[in-house]
C-alpha cells in the first residue's frame, strides 16, 4: 500500500502515492466495483491500456477524504466529481481545494486531484453545512 | 454498444444496510484517518460511500445493466452524491431505487460518444429521502 501524507505548515493538501495495485484492489473490495480493468493485467492490455487503471472513484474518494477532513464528515451535503485523466499504479496524486462561496449555513468548495506531472485527474465540487448561522 | 431503449427504465427497490465495519473498510481504502469514521460507534458514511450499492443492487434492482455499456470501452464520466441533511449513519437501513434518467449521443473530438445517466434515490425507514446519487457513464462508438 502506498503512503499517505498530509502536508504540514500552511498547506492542507492530501498527497497519496505512489499508488500500488494493492491500493486499487483494496478499494475494489471496499466499493464492490470489480471491473477487471482495474486489476486484471491481461484484461487491461486487451482494452489498450499499459496496466490496470486506477478507479476514478478511488481518486474521488481521496478528494472526499481531503474535503471531510477540512470541513467535517457530518457536514457534507453535496459532492460531485468529473473524471478528466487516467491514473495508473506508480502515480502520486495530490488533492486540494479552495472555498469559492460562503452563504449563511453553508459553503462551496472546488477541488482538484492532480497527478505528479500537473495533469488534473479529477475535478470536484462540494457543499458543506457550517456551524455558524444555523 | 449502449442501448438507447434503456432510458426511462426503473429498477426494483433494493435494501442497503449501512454497517460500521463497511464504513471503516471504505474509509481506510480511501486513505481517511478521520475519527468521525473510525472512532465513533455510529459513524456517518463517507461522501462517496453509497457507491457500495454495488453489493446490494443486482438483477431487477439494477437498471444500469440494460444500458449494456462495454467494460473495455465504457468510462465513468461523472458522479454526484446529494445528502438531504446529515449523511446516514451506521445502523440505518436504506431503500434505494435506481432509474436510467437519460441516454444521449453526441459527437466527441475523436468520434461519437454515448452518455448514460442513472439516478438512485435512497430513503430511510420512515420514507424520508436521505440521499440521491447520479452516475454518468460514457462509451465511445
Amino acid at each position: 500500500m502506498s503512503g499517505t501524507e498530509r502536508s504540514g505548515g500552511g498547506g492542507t493538501a492530501l498527497v497519496v502515492g505512489p499508488l500500488t495495485r494493492t491500493d486499487l484492489v483494496k478499494y475494489q473490495g471496499a466499493s464492490g466495483d470489480f471491473n477487471p480493468i482495474h486489476h486484471d493485467e491481461t484484461f487491461a492490455r486487451e482494452s489498450g491500456l499499459p496496466a490496470p487503471l486506477a478507479l476514478g472513484m478511488l481518486q474521488a474518494g481521496f478528494l472526499a477524504t481531503w474535503a471531510t477532513d477540512a470541513f467535517g464528515a457530518e457536514n457534507v451535503r453535496t459532492f460531485r466529481v468529473r473524471f478528466a485523466a487516467r491514473v495508473f499504479p506508480g502515480d502520486t496524486v495530490t488533492c486540494d481545494g479552495t472555498v469559492t462561496a460562503r452563504r449563511p449555513g453553508e459553503l462551496d468548495v472546488e477541488m482538484t486531484c492532480t497527478k505528479q506531472d500537473g495533469t488534473v485527474a479529477v475535478y470536484g465540487w462540494a457543499t458543506f453545512a457550517t456551524e455558524e448561522d444555523q | 454498444m449502449v442501448d438507447d431503449s434503456a432510458a426511462g427504465r426503473t429498477g426494483e427497490p433494493f435494501t442497503l444496510d449501512v454497517e460500521r465495519g463497511k464504513i471503516r473498510e471504505f474509509a481506510r481504502a480511501t486513505h481517511s484517518a478521520n475519527p468521525a469514521y473510525l472512532d465513533t460507534e455510529d459513524p456517518v458514511v463517507p461522501a462517496t460511500f453509497l457507491t457500495t450499492a454495488f453489493f446490494w443492487q443486482s438483477g431487477a434492482a439494477d437498471p444500469w445493466e440494460a444500458v449494456a455499456m462495454d467494460q473495455h470501452k465504457g468510462l465513468h464520466a461523472e458522479q454526484e452524491f446529494v445528502f438531504h441533511g446529515p449523511p446516514p449513519r451506521a445502523g440505518a437501513r436504506l431503500t434505494g431505487v435506481s432509474r436510467i434518467e437519460s441516454v444521449t449521443r453526441k459527437e466527441g473530438r475523436s468520434g461519437p460518444l454515448a452518455f448514460a445517466v442513472m439516478v438512485t434515490e435512497f430513503r430511510d425507514e420512515t420514507g424520508r429521502l436521505v440521499a440521491t446519487a447520479k452516475l454518468t457513464g460514457v462509451e465511445a462508438g
